[in-house]
This record gives structure tokens, C-alpha cells and sequence, in this order.
């Protein structure tokens, strides 16, 4: 099976209440691995349910492979979704779940425990086809739910927040599973989630949603190395954000944390928008650009990095330093941005 | 004191039960007595009383009307009850509260006057009184419990199975047979159950819309008439474990929803 490309036409889907997506309009590249990134309430979920055919836009439209599906219904559509809480059949077995698909299509048995047998295996969970879903773990669930929808060979799989419900360890093992089978069946993954690390881990590209709206889109080192707005520089990682105006020369913006030097040029007398990320934040004065003196109001060591939080006349940074790094609380320390990595944003409003 | 007071509380928890038991006890113990009359002293056991309401044709065609009414009725009350439950629940209509509302309202009418009314509107359709009748009446009475009993089981997670059917290619009657019914299969039995219980020892309906075939409640009602006599006890010891198993079964298949519901 090959994954489709999905098209996203400004779509609307007004509630009596509320505008939960308000001009939606992306392209998914056919077999990439997309993750759409948002707060609770951004409408991520709405989205993925309007992509999978269980909801209705007011307005806009969905096309696969060029094709209008948006009025298709769900089972039309060369999309299968994965719930969040999987939505496996209590009452059936794990091959009863898988092959419901194919027993939908008319697949004859033979073809169907074959195929059935083969997807559990890409799964790892060869084993387990007799069992009753009451019986595995939530790993497994997951599998289970990931595979019942793959043996229809769908050219788009959409799945919903499907790490949500498993534990932090279990979560970044599937993760990699998830890379695996992506990779190996070739199909469009669509998938929402709100942990930033999670889509980092996972995708081609990252599509952040904010109340409804696009906030910034694009592979996950851009999206992380250079934000295009403050909302997705604090969203996707931490960051410090603050305001300032561009000095002459236009490379760096003068701040109430310092001068900070930034990587693109602005024009001067212009108010900006700054962000660094606090790794970017190094001890001691790096270039003739410098923070000044702060004093470091906690310190945590976390293994592979230290963080600190810094503080200097009402203002408060947030800093990562190597392991080596020997500062402590209660500490001052010279704060200096590394050369080209600040980043001028766009405002919150 | 604190022994006064649990042994007033225990003597008045064997007085209570007493009172409502007695009654109970004595027909069944009097359906085995050896003599005419059901009354002390015992002086059983004996089955000639059931021997002899085996022997009544009449008793036993009451017994098999009463056995169809009660599994024709259960039936109509659950799938009607289960469809109103699942409509409500699952599409979400405009004024859900209010059809909730209508579909309830037997519940709160006296049997007299639903069996009066049936009994009324049949004599004006000119449709004789018969077991059809009584039939209607009973899924009318136990219609709102079946809706009731199947809605508590309806839960909202389950929404997403029916979705994933969908998605996977099912229609619609796919997914009520495949996956809604299975899945409240325990309660659906529950209800049914309890409205074949209610409709085997329903009296006052089937007394306003029976006609010369009845059910086994009002023969022994009109052989009680005729005179006393232990046959009349066998008869109700008879109709009292019948729905002592329906009711057994569905506090067990209700179990297993609780069950059901804790493990996933």
C-alpha cells in the first residue's frame, strides 16, 4: 500500500458556542509521518475527526489524492482511524478485532487469518489471536488497535492522540514502534498529539495548532530551531520570550535582559519580539554582546543537563548548562547568548 | 444498652421479614399438604396437589398463555425499549429529554387505568378482548423499564466502537447486531428478564383485556372463587419460582454489567 497526499482546504467548523477550527488549510505529502501539535482545545481533535469522515466542516474542504471526500462517510474514505482509547471490541477476540475490516470488505477466511496473522506479526503480537482484549496490557491494546486498522490498508492512517494512555516509558518504546511501522508499510500518518516530544520524535512534520488556527508548520528542526512565533517557541520546548527594540545595525535588539544578538537582521527603532531557547544561554560573556551578572534563584540537576532559573530586577531567565557546569543556587553568574541562535518571533498578539 | 439496642433493630429486621415472608412460606408450605385444605396443621408432604394442577388442563393452558405473554411481551418490551435507548443515546435527538420523558409516562399511570383504557379503545376499534391484548398492555407496562434498564447501560465510551465499525466498513445494522447488542447483551437479558417477571405475575391488565383464554394469575384467582383448596397453592408456589429464576438471572447478568464496566 502506498500513502495518499491529504489536502486540508480551509476548513471551518463552527460550534453554536465556539470556533473550534477557523480556516484550516495544509498539505500532508503522500507517506509522511505528520504530527498535529496543540494544546486541549486548540481543535486537533476536531480536525483528525473531520479528516477520518465523523465530522462535518461548516466549511472548506478534504481531498485525498486530489479526490473530494469531504462529504464521504467514514467507511467510503481510504482513511482508518485509531482511537484514543482504542476502541476495541470487548466481546471479540484480538483476531476477531483485526479481521473485522476484511470480514467488512467480504475477505474470505482463509485470505483473512492469513492477513490477520501477518499484521499481528508486524505488530509483534503474533501470539495473541485467540486471546480476549479484557486480557492484554495497554501496550498491547495499542498494537492491537494499530494493527486492526492497518489490514485495510488504508492510504491514510489517522491516529489520535494514541500514546496518551500508556506510561512515560512505555510511551517513548512505542514511539519507535510507530517509526518502524510507518516505515514499513509506506502509508500517511496523520497523528495528533499535545506532547511536544513526542512529535519531535515522530515526524516529518509538525503542524502546531493554536485556537483553531495554524500557528507554524514545518519540519521539527525548524519548528525548534527557528519558531516562527512566540506561541510555538514556548509551546514546542522552553524558551525564553521577551520584547525588545532592534539597535542600529539591526543584529541585535536591545532588551530588559541585555543586548541579545539575533540570527535574522531587523530594521532599527523597530519593536520586536525575542526568543531564546535556554540552552543557548552559556556562562560567561560570549562575544562583546553580553546579560550581564544574574543571580541564580534555583538549580536543578537533571543528569544531562543543569536548569536554572536566573533572576536579575523582577526579570527571570530560564537556563540549561552542560553537565559540567558547576553553578550552584544562591550563585551569580555572567549570562551571554550564543552567536546566531536568539530568534526575532512573531508577538503573541 | 448497646445490647437492647442491636437486639430491638435484629427483632425488628425478623419482624419485617416475617411479615413479608409469612405469606410466602405458608403457600408454599401448604402446597404440600396431604390433605383438602391448606390450612394448619401441616400435615404433608405430599405432591398430590401438584399431581392434580398437572391434571387441569385448564391450570395448564393458563400456564403456557401466561409463559407466551410473558416471553412475547419481554421480547417487544426489550427491543423497543433497547432501539428508544440507543436512538436517544447514540443520534442524540432534538428534545431527547422530552421523549424520555413520553417514553417514561407508563410508569407513572395505575395498571387499572392502563388496562381500563386498553380495554376501552379495544371495544371502540371493535377488536374483541384476547391474549394479543393483554400482550400489548404488558409491553406497554414494562416498555419505560427495559428503556430505562438499557440506557443505564448505554455508555458514551462505547460510542467509539460503533465508529471504529464504521470506520472498518459496517453499516448500520452491521453495527447494531455486531457490536451494540453483544456489547449490552447483559443488560438487554436484564431487562428482559425482569419483564417476563412482571408480565408472568401481572393480574389487573390481563383481568381487563383476557377474554376465555387467561392467564395463570387469573385462573387461580377464578379457581379461589370456586372454593379453598391446595391445588390453588401449588399453582402459586408454581408462578413464585418461576420468577424467583427470572429474577435470579438477571440480578446475575446484571452483576456481570457492574463487572463489565469496573474491568475496562
Amino acid at each position: 500500500m502506498s500513502g495518499a497526499e491529504l489536502n486540508v482546504v480551509d476548513v471551518v467548523k463552527q460550534y453554536p458556542e465556539h470556533r473550534a477550527l477557523d480556516g484550516v488549510s495544509l498539505t500532508v505529502n503522500a507517506g509522511s509521518y505528520t504530527v498535529i501539535l496543540g494544546p486541549s482545545g486548540s481543535g486537533k481533535t476536531t480536525l483528525l475527526a473531520i479528516l477520518g469522515g465523523f465530522a462535518q466542516p461548516s466549511s472548506g474542504r478534504i481531498e485525498v489524492d486530489g479526490q473530494d471526500v469531504t462529504t464521504m462517510a467514514p467507511s467510503q474514505r481510504p482513511t482508518t482511524t485509531v482511537f484514543q482509547d482504542y476502541a476495541l471490541f470487548p466481546h471479540l477476540t484480538v483476531g476477531q478485532n483485526v479481521g473485522f475490516g476484511l470480514e467488512m470488505k467480504s475477505v474470505g477466511k482463509k485470505e483473512r487469518m492469513q492477513r490477520v496473522k501477518d499484521v499481528l506479526e508486524m505488530v509483534g503480537l503474533g501470539h495473541t489471536t485467540n486471546r480476549h482484549i479484557a486480557e492484554l496490557s495497554g501496550g498491547q491494546r495499542q498494537r492491537i488497535a494499530l494493527a486492526r486498522a492497518l489490514i485495510v490498508e488504508p492510504r491514510v492512517l489517522l491516529l489520535d492522540e494514541p500514546l496518551g494512555a500508556l506510561d512515560l516509558k512505555l510511551r517513548r518504546q512505542m514511539q519507535d514502534e510507530l517509526t518502524r511501522i510507518h516505515q514499513s508499510v509506506g502509508t500517511t500518518f496523520v497523528h495528533v498529539t499535545h506532547d511536544q516530544e513526542e512529535a519531535m520524535s515522530l515526524a516529518d512534520t509538525i503542524v502546531v495548532l493554536r485556537d483553531g488556527r495554524i500557528e507554524d508548520m514545518g519540519s521539527p528542526e525548524r519548528l525548534y530551531l527557528n519558531p516562527a512565533t512566540a506561541f510555538s517557541a514556548k509551546f514546542m520546548g522552553d524558551s525564553n520570550v521577551t520584547e525588545g527594540t532592534v539597535r542600529a545595525g539591526g543584529e541585535s535588539v536591545e532588551t530588559a535582559w541585555g543586548v541579545v544578538p539575533v540570527a535574522q537582521a531587523g530594521t532599527a527603532g523597530e519593536k520586536v519580539t525575542v526568543s531564546v531557547r535556554p540552552e543557548h544561554l552559556v556562562e560567561g560573556p560570549a562575544g562583546s554582546d553580553h546579560l550581564g551578572e544574574w543571580a541564580v534563584r534555583e538549580a536543578h540537576f537533571l543528569g544531562q543537563r543543569h536548569r536554572l532559573i536566573a533572576e536579575r530586577g523582577g526579570h527571570e531567565l530560564l537556563v540549561s548548562l552542560p553537565q559540567r557546569s558547576s553553578v550552584r543556587q544562591g550563585d551569580s553568574i555572567v549570562l551571554g547568548v550564543e552567536p546566531q541562535m536568539a530568534r526575532i518571533v512573531k508577538g503573541d498578539q | 444498652m448497646r445490647i437492647i439496642r442491636s437486639s430491638l433493630s435484629w427483632l425488628y429486621v425478623v419482624v419485617i421479614f416475617g411479615f413479608i415472608l409469612l405469606p410466602v412460606i405458608s403457600l408454599v408450605v401448604f402446597s404440600f399438604q396431604a390433605t383438602n385444605l391448606p390450612v394448619p396443621p401441616f400435615t404433608g408432604p405430599s405432591l398430590r396437589w401438584y399431581e392434580a394442577l398437572f391434571a387441569d388442563s385448564r391450570m395448564i393452558e393458563a400456564l403456557r398463555n401466561s409463559l407466551v405473554v410473558g416471553v412475547v411481551s419481554g421480547f417487544f418490551s426489550t427491543a423497543l425499549g433497547f432501539l428508544a435507548a440507543y436512538g436517544l443515546a447514540r443520534y442524540r435527538p432534538a428534545g431527547a429529554r422530552a421523549i424520555r420523558a413520553i417514553v417514561m409516562t407508563p410508569l407513572g399511570v395505575s395498571y387499572l387505568v392502563i388496562g381500563f383504557g386498553l380495554s376501552v379503545t379495544a371495544n371502540e376499534l371493535a377488536l374483541g378482548r384476547s391474549l394479543v391484548l393483554v400482550t400489548l398492555g404488558h409491553i406497554i407496562i414494562n416498555l419505560p423499564l427495559a428503556f430505562a434498564i438499557v440506557l443505564s447501560q448505554m455508555r458514551e465510551e462505547d460510542e467509539n466502537l460503533e465508529k471504529a465499525a464504521r470506520d472498518l466498513g459496517a453499516g448500520e445494522w452491521t453495527v447494531i447486531s455486531r457490536i451494540a447488542i453483544p456489547v449490552l447483551l447483559p443488560g438487554i437479558m436484564a431487562a428482559f428478564l425482569l419483564s417476563f417477571t412482571l408480565s408472568w405475575d401481572e393480574f389487573i391488565i390481563a383481568f381487563f383485556l383476557a377474554d376465555f383464554d387467561v392467564t395463570l394469575p387469573i385462573e387461580i384467582w377464578s379457581q379461589l372463587r370456586t372454593g379453598l383448596d391446595a391445588k390453588t397453592n401449588a399453582a402459586g408456589t408454581l408462578v413464585f419460582a418461576i420468577s424467583l429464576v427470572a429474577l435470579t438471572l438477571a440480578y446475575v447478568t446484571n452483576r456481570a454489567v457492574q463487572q463489565r464496566s469496573r474491568r475496562i
